[in-house]
């Protein structure tokens, strides 16, 4: 679409580009945040910037910036945005309309969401082209179709004739690529793509997506909050916290030799070295346990074995529907198992919640993935940690209450937070006050389901390197359930690989992670993304399945 | 069979095993209240004499679930049994009230429904501006009127201070078409205001629902003007619960009816009712309550229904 | 404490105001409730500020007796429902199984009837006293309020942190008292005024349709029916206690419009 003829300026220049929004406190007068501050950024054709960050850094307001379209209520309120050379900030909205979906087009993180749940594939991948009458529509759909084909979509000719529903997650990112792809753009924005996949389906995509953009020679910026993910498919990367630049680089700088620190630290993320524990009695044996949902009849576990030992972190993993949630259902209780048996601490464990004694319940605790809805909002944090010492130990007024100060100084908070409402605290102050919750039952087991799966990479690091020092310091054993692979190598001392309800591969992490492998333990940890360039090449060599997606 | 065809027949199938249960209701319920029917007829200084009478004349000595499927075996063949105060067929005093109620909801939804739909849709596209806030100010108001309030301002207003209209709706067989319109003007413009806050109110709320949806800002992002966003990608989707809403507020028709016919002294069934229940006839309650129950109920099976329809998970399974 | 915006307010004062008017009725009337103090329908004087009605009672003193009637019936009314409904609605979320099933599905019937047309059937079959109304208004209006309560406390249910109560052993009424509760409270708060507002524009309508309040107590809607002959001669008495009905309601309507604003965006709070 480029005119090649003149001497080419960058496709997409952004300088100091500033994006306010109004917000709506409760009970205050409205007043105006700044997004994002003073942030110049350059795209060449046919290059790939990452813009990566945490939650709130402003990546996806930079990002859709570059379609001047600010959602609900941002505005874009300082700087340029020079598109193939022309200044959009400022542009008409007819002008607007003639470049969205022509030169630039875009990708959502929820392709479920964005794609029109009432009308076939084809008829939403083809509208843009039509729209800005860039092709007929049996151009069109012999682009499309060829897109389908090049992203690996199941049987390219008759997919288009589908609707959203009737198509798996995976396949829809796909097609919204697709989508975005058709219409010969300049430029596409990929909005965290991969996000809301499961990790062996989101490799898939990657690859699709990186061939998409080698082969159309289409520029792209890349949305993640993800380094390893963004390292395989960027040429330049642009570090971002607060709405503010940390670091602008090309993707061998970022990733080899960073200068910022919070860029170093996203770096070294996830590199908590943990040595396996050696052998140790038992503290929770699982044997042969089957479980279904009442008014099912499909086993969700089927003959599940597994070992805890004492003051150890046995980690269960696998992708969503593989069962690993289940199990910690039917440990806790609250999903009686049908066959099997439980063994904790020396002492059966009755399969049913309501026939265990108290001792059983107060030395079995859970914390949660979503801190937010494991807190009661209108309890103080005190009240939330004092209510398991009062329930378990009796404890009352200033005992209590002392109790409560040395939990917290132990999840490293201090007393000050005492009176606070979950909703004054953030993410990974919830989920440290949800530990202490648990740690003040003085448990011999914690359930971790997916703790640190809603977290940013740092905070998440935090949380591990705690619950870490929580297990040397007070003997407690994890049975810590997560899909993320990078994580149990952190923390692991025994590992179980579950897939569709089995245990496929269980034992010391060493022995789990040294190959020869299984076919699903290989795909499973071939899709970890690294902190590595050209990683996403090497593993395409030596995979022996497909993910479960296609 | 396509499921949906499985769907819809399972929907059709549960309202009429709901209006069973309603029947059911409608019979034993009053039945199990305290207090004896023949003595609530008759009054306090009633002989035991007189008592009896009516009590066999009723039928009121028969085993009680026999008399129930006397009664709904006659329901539903068209039998709705003789009135008590006078004696008269009810089936026959009900069939010509019954088209008169009918005619005077038609006008009133058929003005109503597109307006609201027109008006809901003027303040989701102004969602938060002075239109969107004119038009929920008044909705409020409304909402806040009984109907009869309502129809007294409106008669007091344009019936006798203007004398737009004429103030009484008397309608009677072998009137014209033309006539009989003119002489329902004031009830249906009360029914109109009634039902139009609500259905507006709900319009607009469907229609920002879809408006948020994560597709809306796709279609944005594809460079589709306005209207084409709201005609291709909002409108689809919009169907069923704009449907619904309208089911919902015809039935809500229904229930107004009653209060609006009395203020007009408009011979339809809801006068019929309000003056049976104020004589005390039970006969004619229950087939007149048996007969508001079911359009009622008839509308919302056709809401489920049309949401049934309009659903591409269900009119296109995996 | 924030500001409340001036709607808000202004509904506060004017519920205020009725409820002040109902409570001191027989402190503040002019007249006796029953008292022929005049010609029929008299226009409005020094004497009679409102003129007087049907029969030559003051109006303005029956306006006033009307205010306790109707407010009263309406908050027996609404008390009864919301007890009956929320109480059970709880029951059933908590309890689930068989209990819940029989609860809802009852529900359900009785919510397929229009509630007009049901009250109607059972007032046939009752008499109509100042109790039976309380009881059949509210009773039938528990429907309501049970759903609603159920939906909350099903929501709340389903939370981590009930789950979390339910791990640690905690017993079933420590449960629905500190977890559920506190946080089922705010939407149901805001529902007690819209129950009330739907309680007032239905004994109105009942005793319009000569079906509510008997004479010779009467109540707003009352007043409209007794004074409604008047309005085809031109005569607006009927209109004062219909605009007082109105009122009554928009004013509550104001009030709940603003509790109900509150606690949504409490629900937003800052961590979400």
């Amino acid at each position: 679409m480029l005119n090649s003829e003149k001497p080419t300026p960058d496709l997409l220049q952004i300088n100091n580009l500033r994006i306010e929004a109004t917000s709506y406190p409760p009970g205050e007068p409205p007043r105006d945040v700044v997004l994002v501050d003073d942030v110049s950024v350059s795209v060449k054709q046919g290059k790939v910037l990452g813009l990566i960050g945490e939650s709130g850094a402003g990546k996806s307001t930079i990002g859709l910036s570059a379609m001047a379209f600010g959602r609900g209520g941002v505005r874009l309120t300082g700087g340029q945005i020079l598109l193939n050379g022309r200044d959009i900030r400022t542009a008409s909205a007819r002008s607007l309309r003639a470049l969205r979906g022509h030169e630039v087009t875009y990708v959502a993180q929820s392709a479920a969401a964005a794609f029109n749940p009432a009308k076939r594939l084809m008829e939403q991948v083809i509208e843009t082209s039509l729209h800005h009458k860039l092709m007929t529509r049996p151009e069109a759909e012999a682009r499309a179709i060829e897109l389908f084909r090049k992203l690996g979509l199941p049987n390219p000719e008759s997919f288009g004739t589908r609707y959203p529903h009737q198509v798996s997650g995976g396949q829809l990112q796909r097609a919204m690529t697709a989508m975005a792809l058709c219409p010969q753009p300049d430029l596409v924005i990929f909005d965290e793509p991969t996000t809301a996949l499961d990790v062996t389906t989101q490799i898939d995509v990657l690859v699709a997506i990186k061939a998409a953009i080698r082969d159309t020679g289409v520029a792209a910026l890349y949305i993640t909050h993800d380094l390893a993910v963004v390292a395989q498919v960027a040429d330049d990367i642009l570090v971002l916290r607060g709405g503010k630049k940390v670091e602008y680089g090309s993707t061998d700088q970022i990733i080899n030799a960073p200068r910022e620190a919070y860029t170093q630290a996203l770096v070294s993320v996830r590199s908590i070295d943990h040595v396996e524990k050696s052998e140790a009695p038992s503290v929770l044996s699982v044997a042969n346990v089957t479980a279904r949902y009442k008014g099912t009849n499909f086993d969700v576990l089927k003959n599940v074995t597994l070992d805890l030992p004492a003051g150890q972190t046995l980690a269960v993993v696998g992708e969503s529907g593989s069962g690993k949630s289940t199990l910690a259902r039917v440990i806790t209780g609250l999903l009686p198992a049908a066959q099997g048996r439980l063994t904790f601490a020396g002492r059966t464990l009755s399969p049913d919640l309501a026939s265990r004694s108290k001792d059983d319940l107060r030395e079995l605790q859970m914390i949660y993935q979503m801190a937010d809805t494991a807190m009661n909002p209108r309890q103080t944090v005190g009240t939330i940690i004092g209510r398991p010492l009062e329930f378990y130990f009796g404890l009352k007024g200033e005992a209590k209450r002392a109790r409560i100060q040395e939990l917290l100084d132990e999840i490293e908070m201090g007393a000050g937070f005492i009176d606070r409402y979950p909703a004054e605290l953030s993410g990974g102050q919830k989920q440290r006050v949800c530990i202490a919750r648990a740690l003040a039952a003085k448990p011999k087991l914690i359930i971790c389901d997916e703790v640190t799966s809603a977290l940013d990479p740092l905070v998440a690091d935090g949380i591990l390197k705690l619950l870490l020092n929580l297990q040397a310091r007070e003997g407690v054993a994890y049975l810590f359930i997560t899909h993320d692979l990078a994580t149990v190598k952190a923390i692991a001392d025994k590992i179980a690989v579950m897939y569709r309800g089995e245990v496929v591969r269980y034992g010391s992490k060493t022995d789990v992670l040294t190959p020869p492998f299984d076919d699903y333990t290989d795909l499973l940890l071939s899709s970890v993304p690294e902190m590595q360039l050209g990683w996403l090449e090497q593993v395409l060599n030596h995979r022996k399945m497909e993910s479960a997606d296609n | 069979m396509h499921p949906v065809v499985t769907l819809v027949v399972q929907r059709i199938a549960l309202g009429l095993l709901l209006l069973l249960a309603v029947s059911a209701l409608i019979f034993f319920g009053v039945e199990a209240l305290p207090g004896d029917t023949a003595q609530a007829m008759l009054g306090q200084s009633a002989t035991p004499e007189a008592l009896a009478n009516l009590r066999e004349k009723m039928g009121l000595n028969d085993p009680l679930v026999g008399r129930y499927f006397h009664w709904l075996y006659g329901f539903v063949t068209g039998d709705l049994g003789v009135a008590m105060t006078n004696g008269m067929d009810i089936a026959k005093s009900v069939g010509q009230r019954f088209g008169n109620t009918i005619f005077l909801a038609f006008w009133a939804a058929l003005i109503s429904v597109p307006l609201a739909i027109l008006l809901g849709l003027l303040a989701a596209r102004y969602n938060g501006r002075w239109p969107d806030r004119l038009i929920s100010g008044v909705t409020l108001a409304t909402i806040s009127l009984p109907e009869f309030v309502a129809g007294y301002i409106v008669l007091y207003f344009l019936a006798v201070k203007w004398q737009i209209f004429p103030a009484m709706s008397m309608v009677f067989p072998g009137m014209g078409v033309f006539e009989r319109l003119s002489a329902i003007i004031l009830p249906v413009i009360v029914l109109v205001l009634v039902v139009l806050a609500h259905m507006m109110r709900m319009t607009r709320a469907a229609i920002l629902n879809v408006m948020q949806s994560a597709y809306i800002e796709t279609a944005e992002l594809k460079g589709l003007g306005p209207l084409t966003v709201i005609w291709r990608h909002a409108f689809p989707n919009a169907i069923a619960p704009v449907v619904n809403v309208v089911m919902l507020n015809l039935a809500y028709l229904v229930v107004g009816v009653v209060v609006v016919e009395v203020v007009f002294v408009y011979p339809g069934m809801g006068q019929f009712l309000v003056d049976h229940v104020t004589k005390r006839d039970l006969p004619v309650v229950q087939a007149c309550g048996m007969i508001f129950a079911a359009v009622y109920i008839g509308l919302n099976i056709l809401a489920d229904v049309v949401s049934i329809l309009a659903n591409p998970r269900l009119r296109h399974p995996k | 404490m924030t500001r409340i915006p001036l709607s808000a307010l202004l509904g506060l004062i004017l519920t205020g105001g009725f409820f002040f008017v109902a409570i001191f009725a027989q402190f503040i009337a002019p007249y006796a409730m029953d008292e022929l103090v005049g010609g029929v329908w008299d226009p409005i004087s020094a004497q009679h500020w409102l003129g007087t009605d049907s029969i030559g009672r003051d109006l303005l003193t029956r306006m006033i007796y009307g205010a306790q009637v109707t407010i009263f019936v309406a908050t027996c009314s609404t008390i009864l429902s919301f007890v009956t409904g929320s109480v059970l609605g709880f029951l059933a979320a908590t309890a689930g199984g068989w209990v819940d099933q029989a609860l809802s599905r009852f529900v359900d019937l009785v919510m397929a009837i229009p509630t007009l047309i049901l009250s109607l059937v059972i007032l046939t079959a009752v008499d109509v006293t100042m109790i039976n109304l309380i009881l059949v208004m509210g009773l039938l209006d528990a429907t309501r309020v049970f759903r609603l309560s159920r939906a909350v406390a099903v929501d709340i249910t389903v939370m981590d942190y009930v789950e979390a109560a339910r791990l640690r052993g905690e017993r079933q009424g420590w449960i629905i008292f500190s977890e559920i509760l506190p946080n089922a409270l705010s939407p149901l708060v805001a529902e007690l005024g819209l129950r009330f507002i739907f309680a007032v524009l239905f004994i109105s309508t009942l005793s319009f349709l000569g079906l509510g309040v008997q004479p010779p107590l009467a109540d707003w809607g009352g007043l409209v029916k007794e004074n409604s002959a008047g309005l085809v001669y031109g005569i607006p008495a009927a209109l004062a206690p219909a605009m007082a009905i109105a009122a009554l309601a928009i004013s509550v309507n104001l009030v709940a419009d603003w509790v109900l604003s509150r606690t949504t965006s409490l629900k937003g709070g800052r961590g979400a």
